[in-house]
C-alpha cells in the first residue's frame, strides 16, 4: 500500500462526499416533477402513452406497469437479437445472436444485471448495441430509481395509500437524469479517447506480420450509461479493463464516480423527502463505513501479493518503476490502489464493469467484492436498488430494535407490523435461496462442473461468485467460468430475473403497505433511527444476515483458499 | 397492592411442568411454533439415523446417540418453558378458582319487567343454570353466584377473593357501585342480583381461562415474530441444505446428524422456545399487579401507548380538597375565624370539613368540639349541605355561622341585612386563581350578618406523582389531566402535579373527543374509568382500564379491569407492556448473535477432515469435531434452560428514553450474544473431555 494509491482512493471518496448533496437536491426536483425544460418532449410521452403522470398509483398498479414495461421490453429485445442478421447498421455482419444467449442478454439487461457470455465487440452490431443494450441501460436504471422513489414516498406519507406513478418515474427519470449526465459523460469519454463511431472493425498488420482485427464501434455513448446507470456490460469482452472503454487514469475516475454519485445523492433526496436527513446521513454512513472496510481490506489484501511469488523470490514492494503487489489480472494503466477501489465500487454498487479481472485477485481481494453482492447490494448498491435494498435491511433492524425499546416497532412513524415484515422476511429469503440453491445445483450437476476454469475452493468461488452476480443484478464476472452453454445461460437468466423482479414486488408491496399507515408523532419512546447507536446495529444486522446465510459456502470458497494458499496450495 | 408473587420455580410447579414438557410433544401442538417444529423433525430423523446405525453396527454410534439426546432435549427444554410459565398461571388460577366453590343461588321468581319484586319468592337452584337476565337474591354469607348488576338492595361485599383486598366495599344499585361478580361473598344486608353472564362467560371464568394461557392467542407482535423467525428458519434450512453438495464438491461429505446439530444450533431456537413463555409471563406480570387483560393484544398495546388519560381526583390528587389557610376579613382576627368556621364544620362529616376542624386544631390550637359539647354555645343543630343553598353551617340560640360559594354566602348576608366587604372579592379571586378553592364564612348574632373571612381549600397533590410523570415522560408518554374543574384551577394542578396537559371542564363527550384527536394523530391512548359515563371513552381508547369498583358497563367496555382500582396503576401497565415487548427484542438478539460463534465451532469441525487448513477457524481451541459439535447443541440446549428465569421475569426495566434502553439491551444481549456461547462451548467442550464422551 502506498501513500499515492490512499490519495487516490481519498481524493475519489472526497468528490462522492462533495457532490453528494448537490445531486440528492437536482433528484428530489426530478422526481417531484419540478424539473420541466424538456416539458414538451416529455408530455408528448405521456399522451402518446396516454398515462396521466400525476395520478398516484396504489402499489399493485405500480408493480403490474413496472413488471408489463419490463416483459414487453425483453421480449422485444430477444425477437431483436435473434434477428439481429437481418437487421441494418451491422457493419462486421454479426449474425443472430444464439438463443440462450439472447434470452439470457435480454433478462441481464432488461434487469440491470448486464451479465455478459458473449464477447460484445464480436456478437452485437451497433444496432443492438445502441436500440436493445443501450435502451435497456438506460431504462432499467429509471426504473430501478422509481422503486426507490416509491418506497421515499411511502415513508414521506404526502399522499396515504399511494406510491407515485411508475410512467412518471420512467419518463422524469430517463430524460432529467440519464440523458443528460450520460451526454456530458461521453463528450468527456470522447474528449479522452474513448472511440464513437459505427465503423466496421479495422483490420491492423502487427509488428510480428500477424493480422489484428481491432474492433470499432459507439463505445463512448455506452461506456457512460454502463456506469451512471449501474449497468456495467461493456462494449468489448475486457470491459473497462480495454483501453478503447477505459483509457486514461481521468476516465478511470470518471467512471468510478459515474458509478457512485447517483446511488450517494439518492441517499440525500431521501433524508429531503422523509424531512429526515439526520436518519439518511447515518445511513449514508452506513453504506460509507462497509464501503471504507472493504476497500481498505481488498486493496491490503492485493498489496501484499501472492504469497507463493514472494516466497520465490518476487519483490511485490511499490518502487518506483514496479507497482508491487498481485498484479495478475490488472492493468498497468491502473495499478493496485485503482483495480482495487474499482473492484469494491463495481461490487458495491451493482454495476459490475471491471477494470481488472477479480478471478486474479487473492482469495481474501476477492472475497470482498462477491460479499458485497452477498450483502444484497446495499453499499451504496445500483441506482435505485441499493436504496431500496438498504431500506428493508433498516425496516428489520428497526423491528429488531424497536422490539429491544418496548414499542411496536415503527420505522418514521410506521407502524412496522405483519405484513411488513413478511415481505421483509420474503425479501432476505428469495434472495439468499436464488444464490444457495442455484449454487448448489450447478456444483452438483456434471454440465454446471464443465464450466470451471479452475478446481477446488477457487472453482466453487466462481460458481458462489457467478449466482450471487446474477442475483444481486451486478453482472460483474469472477471470470474463470465460461457461462455459455445451455445451463449457465438459463440459470443466469433465471437468477437475474429472481433478484430483480422477484425482489421489487415485495419491496413495492412494502411500500404500499407503509403508505397505508398513518404516522405516528415521534416521542421520547420511540426508536432513534439517527446516530452511532442506530448506525452499528444497522450494519450489524446487513453484516449478520449476509454472513450468517453464507458464512459455510463462504468458508468452503475463498476463505479456505486463501489459508490453503499460505500453505503452499493453489487452484 | 397485595403482590401475589412466587418464585419462579416451585416444587410442585416444576413436577407438573415436566410432564407437560412431554405432552407438549404433540406435533399439532408443536406446528404453532414453527422454529421448535423444525427441532422436532430433526429430533425424530436423528433417532432414525440412530437407529438404523445400532442395526447396521456402524461405529461412532455414542456420538449420534448424545446428538439425538440433546435435540430431544432442546425440544423438550422449549415446551417446559411454555410448561412452567402456563403452571404460574394455573396458579394464579387455582386461588383464584377457591372462592367459587359455591352450588347454589336463591333464583328468583319475578323477573325485572315490571311489577315489584318479591324477595321472599325464591327457589334455590344450582348456580350453573343462571342464564342473563335471570334475577337472584344474595344474603349475608352467599356467595354471589355470577356477574351481574344490583337492581335493589345496599350490602357490604367481601371481594377478597379477586381483589385480595380484606377491607369490605358497598355495593347498591344505581350509580357507579352496582356491579358485582361472581365469587364475592355478601357480609351484610341482602342484593337483588340480575344476572349479566351466563356460565363459563362469566368475568371469573374469563379470567381463569386467561391467566391459564388457555384462551390465549398470538399477539400482532408475535405473529410479526414469528413471521421472521419462521424466514430466518427456512433460509438456514437452506444454507445447511447447501452444504451437503458444497461439501460434496469438496471430496466430503457431511453425516446427517451432524447437518441437523449445524441447523438445529442455527435456527434461532432460544427464542423460538421461550416466545410463548414470555407472552404468557407477562399476562402473569400484570395478574400479580391484580390487573386482568381481555387480551394480550391489550398488554402489548399498554407498552405502545403516548398518551395517557387520567382523572384528577383520585389519581392525582387525594380524593378531596383540604383546608389549608383562614384568610380573616379586615378587621376579624384570624383565631376568630377558625373558631367559626371550626364549629360550623363540626357535624361536617365531609372530607373538607373535616380538614377545617383539623385545620382550626393544627394552627390555632382550637381543640375538636361535638355538637353535644360545644363550649359555650348552647343548643347547635348543624345545617347540612343543600344544593339550592349551596351552604352549610349551624343554627345555635345565639346566632347562624354558613359557609359555602362566595356568591351564595354574600346574598346570604345581605339578605341578613348585612354588608360584603370590599376585600372579600379580591380574597376570593385570588384562592381560585391559585387553584384552590374559596369557601367564605359568615356569622350572623343578634344584627347584621358579617363576613368572617375565607378557608382556602386545596386540592392535595399525591406524593410522588411528579416523580411518577417524569418518568413518564422520559419513556415518551404525554400525560392529559382530565377535571371537571375550570380551567383556572385545572391549570394550578396541572403545574403543581407536573402533568403535560389537562382538559377543564371536561364532560364525557370531550374526553371522547379528546382520544378520537390522539388517535387521528397517531398517538395510542390509555385510560381508566369507573362510571357508565366512562364506557365509549374506555371503549374508544386503545387501552382502557376499568376499575374493579366500576359499573359493569365500565367494565364490559375496557379491556383491562384492575381490581384493585387503583388508577394510577395504569403507569405500572405500561411499563409491564413495554417490559413484554423488550423481552422479546432481547432474547431475539441474544439468539441470532449466538450462531456466530456456533459457526466457529462447528464449520472447522465438518471440514476439517476435508481440508485441515480450516483448523484455524477453531479459534476457541475445541478438542475434536464431534467434541465441538456435541458442545455447539448442548450449549444450545442448556442456554434455553437457562434463560426460563430472565423469560418469566422479563429483562430489567428502567422508565428511560429509547436510546439509553436501546444502548443497554444492545450491550447486554447484542454483545452477551456474541461473546457468551464462545465461553460456554469452549466450556462444555472442557467437560465433555474431562469426562471421556467426546
Amino acid at each position: 500500500m502506498t501513500a499515492q494509491g490512499w490519495l487516490q482512493i481519498a481524493v475519489f471518496s472526497a468528490i462522492v462526499v462533495a457532490t453528494t448533496r448537490p445531486i440528492g437536491l437536482y433528484l428530489e426536483r426530478v422526481y417531484d416533477g419540478r424539473i420541466t425544460w424538456l416539458r414538451p418532449l416529455e408530455a408528448g410521452l405521456y399522451r402518446l402513452a396516454g398515462v396521466d403522470p400525476d395520478e398516484d398509483q396504489h402499489w399493485t398498479r405500480y408493480a403490474t406497469g413496472l413488471l408489463l414495461f419490463s416483459l414487453v421490453s425483453m421480449l422485444f429485445t430477444y425477437v431483436a437479437l435473434r434477428l439481429q442478421g437481418a437487421l441494418p447498421l451491422n457493419p462486421d455482419g454479426h449474425g443472430a445472436v444464439v438463443d440462450r444467449q439472447a434470452f439470457e442478454t435480454a433478462a441481464s439487461f432488461t434487469t440491470n444485471t448486464n451479465w455478459q457470455s458473449y464477447a460484445g465487440e464480436a456478437t452485437m452490431s451497433p444496432l443492438s448495441q445502441m436500440m436493445q443494450l443501450g435502451f435497456h441501460n438506460f431504462v432499467s436504471a429509471a426504473v430501478g430509481m422509481g422503486v426507490a422513489l416509491a418506497c421515499i414516498r411511502a415513508l414521506a406519507g404526502r399522499r396515504p395509500g399511494t406510491i407515485g406513478n411508475f410512467w412518471a418515474d420512467l419518463v422524469r427519470g430517463t430524460l432529467y437524469l440519464f440523458l443528460p449526465f450520460a451526454f456530458v459523460a461521453s463528450l468527456l469519454y470522447v474528449q479522452q479517447g474513448v472511440i464513437q463511431n459505427t465503423s466496421p472493425a479495422i483490420v491492423a498488420t502487427t509488428l510480428e506480420g500477424a493480422p489484428q482485427r481491432i474492433a470499432m464501434g459507439p463505445v463512448a455513448s455506452q461506456e457512460a450509461i454502463k456506469q451512471l446507470g449501474t449497468n456495467g456490460g461493456g462494449f468489448f469482452n475486457a470491459n473497462a479493463a480495454h483501453p478503447f472503454e477505459n483509457p486514461t487514469p481521468f476516465t478511470n475516475l470518471l467512471s468510478m464516480l459515474s458509478i457512485f454519485l447517483l446511488p450517494s445523492a439518492l441517499v440525500y433526496s431521501f433524508g429531503r423527502m422523509v424531512r429526515n436527513g439526520r436518519h439518511a446521513w447515518t445511513v449514508w454512513a452506513a453504506m460509507a463505513s462497509l464501503f471504507v472496510v472493504g476497500v481498505g481490506s481488498t486493496y491490503w489484501a492485493e498489496s501484499q501479493g501472492n504469497p507463493l511469488h514472494v516466497a520465490a523470490g518476487v519483490d511485490a514492494t511499490t518502487t518506483a518503476e514496479s507497482p508491487g503487489g498481485n498484479m495478475e489480472g490488472k492493468e498497468q494503466r491502473f495499478g493496485v490502489a485503482n483495480s482495487a477501489l474499482y473492484a469494491v465500487i463495481t461490487t458495491a454498487a451493482s454495476c459490475g464493469a471491471v477494470n481488472a479481472m477479480h478471478d486474479s485477485f487473492t482469495a481474501l481481494g476477492g472475497l470482498w467484492p462477491l460479499l458485497n453482492m452477498q450483502l444484497g447490494e446495499v453499499v451504496f448498491g445500483g441506482v435505485g436498488a441499493g436504496l431500496y435494498g438498504m431500506l428493508v435491511m433498516v425496516v428489520l433492524t428497526v423491528f429488531l430494535a424497536g422490539l429491544m425499546v418496548g414499542r411496536s416497532p415503527e420505522y418514521l412513524g410506521k407502524r412496522i407490523g405483519r405484513r411488513e415484515i413478511q415481505m421483509v422476511t420474503l425479501y432476505v429469503l428469495t434472495s439468499s435461496a436464488s444464490v444457495l440453491a442455484l449454487s448448489a445445483l450447478s456444483v452438483l450437476a456434471p454440465s454446471g462442473r464443465a464450466g470451471l476454469g479452475n478446481s477446488g475452493p477457487h472453482g466453487l468461488t466462481e460458481i458462489l461468485y457467478a449466482f450471487s452476480s446474477t442475483t444481486a443484478n451486478n453482472g460483474s464476472a469472477f471470470a474463470g467460468l465460461s457461462g455459455a452453454s445451455y445451463w449457465y445461460n438459463t440459470q443466469f437468466g433465471l437468477a437475474t430475473l429472481v433478484g430483480r423482479f422477484a425482489l421489487i414486488v415485495p419491496v413495492l408491496a412494502l411500500a404500499g403497505f407503509l403508505a397505508e399507515r398513518r404516522v405516528a408523532p415521534e416521542t421520547g419512546g420511540t426508536l432513534p433511527v439517527h446516530g452511532p447507536l442506530f448506525l452499528i446495529l444497522l450494519i450489524g444486522v446487513i453484516v449478520v444476515v449476509g454472513a450468517l446465510t453464507f458464512f459455510p459456502a463462504l468458508a468452503l470458497g475463498p476463505i479456505v483458499e486463501h489459508l490453503l494458499l499460505l500453505q503452499g496450495r493453489t487452484f | 397492592m397485595p403482590a401475589r408473587s412466587h418464585a419462579v420455580f416451585d416444587a410442585g410447579l416444576l413436577g407438573r411442568a415436566v410432564v407437560d414438557a412431554f405432552r407438549k410433544l404433540a406435533p399439532r401442538a408443536m406446528v404453532r411454533n414453527p422454529v421448535m417444529f423444525v427441532v422436532l423433525v430433526g429430533s425424530l430423523c436423528s433417532t432414525i439415523v440412530l437407529a438404523n446405525d445400532l442395526v447396521t453396527g456402524r461405529s461412532g454410534v455414542g456420538f449420534t446417540l448424545q446428538i439425538a439426546v440433546w435435540l430431544w432435549f432442546t425440544v423438550l427444554f422449549a415446551n417446559f418453558a411454555e410448561a412452567i410459565a402456563e403452571g404460574r398461571g394455573r396458579a394464579q388460577a387455582d386461588s383464584l378458582r377457591q372462592g367459587r366453590q359455591l352450588a347454589h343461588a336463591r333464583r328468583l321468581a319475578a323477573s325485572d319487567l315490571g311489577g315489584p319484586i318479591d324477595i321472599l319468592d325464591y327457589q334455590i337452584v344450582n348456580a350453573l343454570t343462571l342464564r342473563t337476565g335471570d334475577l337472584f337474591l344474595a344474603v349475608p354469607g352467599d356467595v354471589i353466584a355470577s356477574d351481574g348488576e344490583v337492581i335493589d338492595g345496599v350490602a357490604s361485599v367481601d371481594e377478597s377473593a379477586i381483589t385480595g383486598e380484606s377491607a369490605p366495599v358497598i355495593r347498591e344499585s344505581g350509580g357507579d357501585r352496582s356491579a358485582v361478580t361472581g365469587g364475592t361473598k355478601v357480609l351484610s344486608d341482602h342484593l337483588v342480583v340480575r344476572v349479566t353472564a351466563n356460565p363459563g362467560e362469566t368475568f371469573m371464568d374469563r379470567m381463569i381461562a386467561l391467566v391459564e394461557g388457555a384462551a390465549r392467542r398470538k399477539t400482532p407482535n408475535e405473529v410479526a415474530l414469528t413471521i421472521l423467525l419462521s424466514g430466518l428458519t427456512i433460509v438456514f434450512l437452506l444454507a445447511v441444505l447447501t452444504l451437503e453438495p458444497f461439501a460434496r464438491y469438496s471430496g466430503g461429505s457431511v453425516p446427517v446428524p451432524v447437518l441437523i446439530a449445524l441447523l438445529v444450533c442455527l435456527i434461532p431456537t432460544t427464542i423460538g422456545a421461550l416466545l410463548s413463555a414470555i407472552g404468557i409471563a407477562g399476562m402473569d406480570r400484570l395478574v400479580q399487579h391484580n390487573v386482568v387483560a381481555i387480551s394480550g393484544r391489550a398488554v402489548e398495546a399498554a407498552g405502545d401507548v403516548s398518551t395517557l388519560l387520567l382523572d384528577k381526583t383520585g389519581t392525582i390528587t387525594l380524593g378531596n380538597r383540604q383546608a389549608v389557610e383562614f384568610v380573616p376579613m379586615p378587621g376579624v382576627s384570624a383565631e376568630h375565624l377558625a373558631d367559626r368556621a371550626q364549629l360550623a364544620s363540626i357535624a361536617d362529616e365531609t372530607p373538607e370539613g373535616r380538614s377545617i376542624v383539623v385545620l382550626a386544631k393544627e394552627r390555632h390550637g382550637l381543640r375538636g368540639r361535638s355538637l353535644e359539647n360545644a363550649q359555650g354555645e348552647p343548643d347547635v343543630r348543624f345545617v347540612p349541605f343543600a344544593a339550592t343553598t349551596r351552604m352549610s353551617g349551624v343554627t345555635m340560640s345565639g346566632g347562624e355561622i354558613r359557609k359555602g360559594a362566595g356568591d351564595a354566602v354574600a346574598h346570604w348576608v345581605i339578605e341578613a341585612g348585612g354588608s360584603v366587604p370590599s376585600a372579600l372579592a379580591t380574597v376570593v379571586e385570588g384562592i381560585a386563581r391559585s387553584g384552590g378553592t374559596p369557601l367564605v364564612v359568615a356569622e350572623r348574632r343578634s344584627g347584621p350578618a358579617q363576613v368572617l373571612g375565607v378557608i382556602h381549600l386545596k386540592d392535595v397533590v399525591k406524593g410522588g406523582i411528579r416523580e411518577r410523570f417524569d418518568r413518564l415522560r422520559a419513556m415518551g408518554i404525554r400525560t392529559v389531566m382530565i377535571t371537571g374543574d375550570n380551567p383556572l384551577t385545572a391549570a394550578a394542578i396541572a403545574r403543581e402535579s407536573g402533568v403535560d396537559d389537562f382538559l377543564a371542564e371536561a364532560r364525557p363527550e370531550d374526553k371522547m373527543a379528546l382520544i378520537r384527536r390522539e388517535q387521528a394523530g397517531g398517538r395510542l391512548v390509555a385510560m381508566t374509568g369507573d362510571g357508565t359515563n366512562d364506557a365509549p371513552a374506555l371503549a374508544q381508547a386503545d387501552v382502557g382500564v376499568a376499575m374493579n369498583s366500576g359499573t359493569q358497563a365500565a367494565k364490559e367496555a375496557g379491556n383491562m379491569v384492575d381490581l384493585d382500582s387503583d388508577p394510577t396503576k395504569l403507569i405500572e401497565i405500561v411499563e409491564i407492556g413495554k417490559q413484554l415487548l423488550m423481552t422479546r427484542g432481547a432474547l431475539t438478539t441474544f439468539s441470532i448473535a449466538n450462531d456466530v460463534a456456533k459457526y466457529f465451532a462447528i464449520i472447522p469441525a465438518i471440514f476439517v477432515a476435508t481440508y485441515p487448513a480450516l483448523g484455524a477457524l477453531n479459534i476457541m481451541g475445541l478438542h475434536s469435531p464431534e467434541s465441538a459439535i456435541l458442545s455447539s447443541v448442548i450449549f444450545n440446549a442448556l442456554v434455553i434452560v437457562a434463560l426460563i428465569p430472565l423469560a418469566l421475569r422479563g429483562v430489567r426495566y428502567r422508565p428511560t428514553g429509547a436510546a439509553s434502553i436501546l444502548r443497554r439491551n444492545l450491550l447486554v444481549y447484542g454483545l452477551g450474544g456474541l461473546a457468551v456461547p464462545f465461553f460456554g462451548i469452549a466450556a462444555i467442550d472442557r467437560v465433555l473431555v474431562f469426562l471421556h464422551l467426546a
